[in-house]
């Protein structure tokens, strides 16, 4: 059994200990928001923060994530940083498809949380592990931006 | 001068002809009279097929069509709730059962399903007189409650009104009421001019769930007891298992079946990575007697071998042998396209649960009907046993819409396969997903054309090499005289004024490789090779390319227009400011139809002294009609730019031997953020009936591209995706 904390819960698990965190999120505790893209850290759909950093969760063995703070797109609206990304994504209608998006906003937010103005070239930075075949990259950034200046 | 020249059809025609159907009109719901019962009980108002008002004041739009990332929920939802005169904050959208007889979609006749960017353009008429007729049943009700006359009564943002009275009632209040109304007979639909939705901002309807990760996919399904499948497959096309060990795969800890189907072998288990580990773990021998083997190399030596001898006649008008050997100058170019994956970012997976009296699937779903019936003759079913839940799909660009259901088919025989004693969610892995074929087809395309002493265009001719997406399947129908009208479209309906021209069609039918649509199907390379040629040609007769274009455009106003608003917007004649030591700028343009839908693309590109290139800016003009929700037209201008832009610079699937090259999104790579170009999108005002948004602005991107570095190089693209070694200073 290994035990996970996540969006502040506690949860054990029984799962081998080189199950992606991935799959213990989607199938064992069914927190579905996170998502299954490439398994091979290569599109950034399935991004969760660990210990506040935006980690692949589908590379990422769940024995990794023992005792570290694992917040996923299910909690990541109880920060304020959170709530501002979400927000900005509703405002500007970011989504097309939105199967990447939880993924896009939990390196969003990452961001924020390090940088609270970043430069289109900063973005870039943090936000090209994230892959979105609807291309809503353009709202994406403007979104980015938009939280910035709601936080500031 | 005779013309014998074949219209273009759109693949919503060959669908209609090859079901031989003819067009539905509206009809209010079959069940509508019958439902009042019901509804006294759930005190709900389902004046039709398409809504529902409930007593807590929602209205609840009825979606035929998949909600893929187009909007389409939001679009369908806006036409119901202008002429229903609905708050836009009460309107929920819920999806439609799988049921033809009601969801069908009217450019295909009796089927439902959604593509060939039909879903607003069928549903116009169609939702207008649900909305407007529950509007009136609405207003009836007031009428009978208040006792005056329904012509003093209004309504508006979800209101219903009396002003004389001042008396006025919700939506929710008149509910019950309203469902006791006769159908009206007729109805009156809105002055465009008194639109309060159409045009203006409606935000999108998914946006809240899609932020938050309660939007719920497919591969989101957990049903009680549910075994997730992950199957083996060929590694080439058109073998088959000759046998299999699954001893070690048994062996795996989660993993409870492991089960031969037609197309591989599944093992099922509790998880999907405990599947996923159990298919690694099996060992099977694969019989590839008949399975495909050339390399894609080989495949276009044959395309190129082929296009030497003249091809089936698709269009012609003129006579071109005569044009071209009698013209001051002849040019001759050839270009050569890839296969391409759909790579949509949920892959592949569908749910099954076979029960005593039918079986239900969720699924993104895309062709209810082709899906009911592939699955009803596999288990001997009716297709109204065949219940479908469609869910939001993870994108397609046309993955989904599979002609013969085939990974649906897949999870149902896994389903079979155990006796149906637990659900089954498939599981495509990205890799799997990725080598799973079906296609956009790779082409060769030749083309001559000729200039007269005057520089003026006057022989044409077009001819293409490529497998046909029709042959093979329950479309077929739809080939006519050898011609497969989605091989040619955006060829055969040139739009320039050419006198001229004919255009041909070699379809081999000897590769292996499964084919399919892929977002704007035909017009993906149509467009790239007849608005390169065009382009190029214009250089060599000296003239502007987009002067030279409007000369031969007066018969097709709307690609006038767009050319002429896209050109202004870009400022095309301004010089471009030059780009830092050591680079080179250019500007391209390309305009194109497809889908009745008129776009064109003016692209600014900087070149690098390695031939490593940006593109800067795209301004886009499109005209599809009446704009229902203009912000959704601009998302979906921005993504299709993006998503033609991965193609471009980036997107091929190759084979070697007859396997797949590709397998994740290392090796077959999207555009990321960096890669995108500022956008700048202009929409045609335009009082003509809506037509679609999800394809159209893909085609002219990669030739306007192409144009643009052609300007900046001097260098002529004649495959894709673009090689930035031919582009070294």
């Amino acid at each position: 059994m290994i035990t996970l904390n996540i969006n502040g819960k506690e949860s054990r698990v029984d799962a081998e200990p080189d199950t992606p965190l991935l799959w213990v999120l989607r199938d064992t505790l069914q927190l579905t928001g996170t998502k299954f893209g490439c398994g091979m850290a290569l599109c950034g759909a399935c991004t969760v923060h660990m210990n506040g950093e935006p980690v692949r969760s589908c590379s990422t063995p769940v024995s990794a994530a023992a005792g570290k703070k694992i917040v996923s797109i299910e909690g990541v609206g109880r920060s304020r940083v959170g709530k501002a990304v979400q927000h900005a994504w509703q405002r500007l209608d970011v989504v097309q498809c939105g199967y990447c998006q939880s993924g896009q906003i939990m390196s969003a937010v990452a961001l924020l949380e390090n940088n609270r103005k970043p430069t289109d070239a900063d973005i870039d930075g943090a936000m090209g592990g994230n892959v979105c075949r609807c291309a809503t990259y353009v709202r994406i950034r403007a979104a980015i931006h938009e939280a910035a200046k709601s936080l500031a | 001068m005779t013309t014998t020249r074949i219209e273009n059809a759109s693949r919503r025609r060959f669908l209609q002809e090859a079901a031989g159907l003819t067009l539905a009109i509206y009809l209010p719901s079959a069940t509508a009279a019958g439902a009042g019962k019901q509804m006294a009980k759930t005190a709900n108002f389902a004046p039709n097929a398409f809504l529902r008002i409930a007593e807590d004041n929602t209205v609840t739009v009825i979606a035929k069509h998949l909600e893929m990332g187009q909007g389409v929920y939001t679009g369908l939802a806006t036409i119901v709730a202008e002429e229903l005169d609905a708050d836009w904050s009460q309107v929920r959208v819920e999806s439609a059962p799988a049921d033809a007889k009601r969801y069908n979609n009217l450019s295909w006749g009796p089927m439902q399903g959604t593509g060939g960017s039909s879903a607003i353009a069928n549903s116009w008429e169609q939702l207008r007189r649900a909305g407007a007729s529950a509007r009136a049943m609405l207003v009836a009700a007031a009428a009978q409650q208040w006792n005056t006359p329904a012509a003093e009564i209004v309504v508006a943002n979800g209101m219903v009104m009396h002003k004389a009275s001042g008396r006025k009632a919700s939506f929710g209040q008149l509910a019950r009421v309203a469902a006791e109304q006769p159908m009206p007979a007729d109805v009156k639909l809105k002055d465009p001019k008194d639109f309060q939705l159409i045009g203006k901002h409606a935000p999108r309807k998914d946006s809240t769930d899609k932020t938050t990760g309660r939007a719920v996919f497919t591969q989101d399904i957990h049903l009680p007891g549910m075994l997730t499948a992950v199957v083996a497959h060929p590694p080439r096309f058109g073998a088959e298992v000759k046998s299999f060990n699954a001893t070690k795969a048994k062996a795996i800890k989660g993993v409870v079946d492991v089960v031969q189907i037609p197309s591989g072998v599944a093992v099922l288990a509790k998880d999907t990575w405990s599947a996923k580990k159990g298919r690694d773990a099996l060992i099977v021998e694969w019989d590839e007697s008949a399975a495909f083997k050339l390399g894609s190399d080989q495949i276009l030596e044959k395309y190129r071998e082929l296009a030497k001898s003249p091809g089936n006649v698709a269009s012609r008008a003129g006579d071109v042998d005569k044009a071209l050997s009698t013209v001051a100058r002849t040019l001759e170019a050839s270009y050569d396209f890839p296969y391409l994956a759909h790579a949509a970012m949920e892959p592949l997976n569908c749910v099954v649960r076979l029960g005593k009296d039918g079986c239900e699937i969720w699924n993104g779903d895309q062709m209810q009907t082709v899906d009911q019936m592939a699955l009803a003759k596999l288990f001997g079913l009716t297709p109204e046993q065949v219940r479908i839940n469609t869910l939001y799909a993870g994108g397609s660009f046309g993955r989904r819409a599979s002609k013969n259901a085939d990974y649906i088919v897949e999870a149902a025989h896994i389903a079979k396969a155990i006796d149906g004693r637990a659900p089954v969610k498939l599981v495509w892995l990205r890799e799997d997903d990725m080598r799973g074929g079906y296609y956009r087809p790779m082409f060769h395309h030749r083309l001559w054309a000729g200039l007269d002493d005057q520089g003026r265009l006057v022989g044409w001719r077009h001819r293409l090499v490529g497998q046909s997406i029709l042959a093979g399947s329950p479309f077929a129908a739809g080939i006519k005289d050898g011609i497969d009208g989605t091989s040619v479209e955006g060829a055969t309906n040139l739009p320039y004024a050419i006198p001229d021209m004919q255009v041909e069609l070699h379809t081999p039918t000897d590769i292996g490789v499964p084919v399919h649509w892929w977002r704007s199907v035909g017009s993906t390379h149509t467009a790239f090779s007849t608005e390169c040629f065009v382009d190029e040609l214009a250089q060599v007769a000296g003239k502007d390319p987009v002067a030279w274009r409007l000369t031969m455009l007066e018969k097709h106003p709307r690609h006038a227009a767009v050319l002429k608003l896209a050109a202004e917007k870009a400022g095309w004649n301004t010089p471009l400011p030059a780009g830092k030591p050591g680079e080179r700028r250019g500007r391209g343009v390309a305009v194109h139809e497809s889908f009745k839908s008129y776009v064109a693309q003016v692209a600014e590109v900087t070149v690098k002294g390695d031939g490593s290139y940006r593109v800067d800016r795209v301004v886009c003009a499109v005209d599809c009609g009446i704009a229902i929700n203009p912000d959704v037209i601009r998302a979906q201008v921005e993504g299709s730019i993006g998503f033609a832009l991965s193609a471009a610079m980036y997107g091929a699937i190759t084979l070697t031997e007859g396997k797949v090259d590709q397998s994740n999104f290392h090796d077959y790579q999207p555009v990321r953020i960096a890669d995108m170009p500022r956008i700048e999108v202009h929409i045609v005002p335009s009082a003509a009936n809506p037509t679609g948004i999800g394809e159209p602005v893909v085609p002219p991107l990669a030739p306007a591209l192409a144009n643009a570095l052609a300007a900046a190089t001097g260098k002529r693209v004649r495959k894709l995706p673009i090689n930035t070694d031919e582009l070294k200073a």
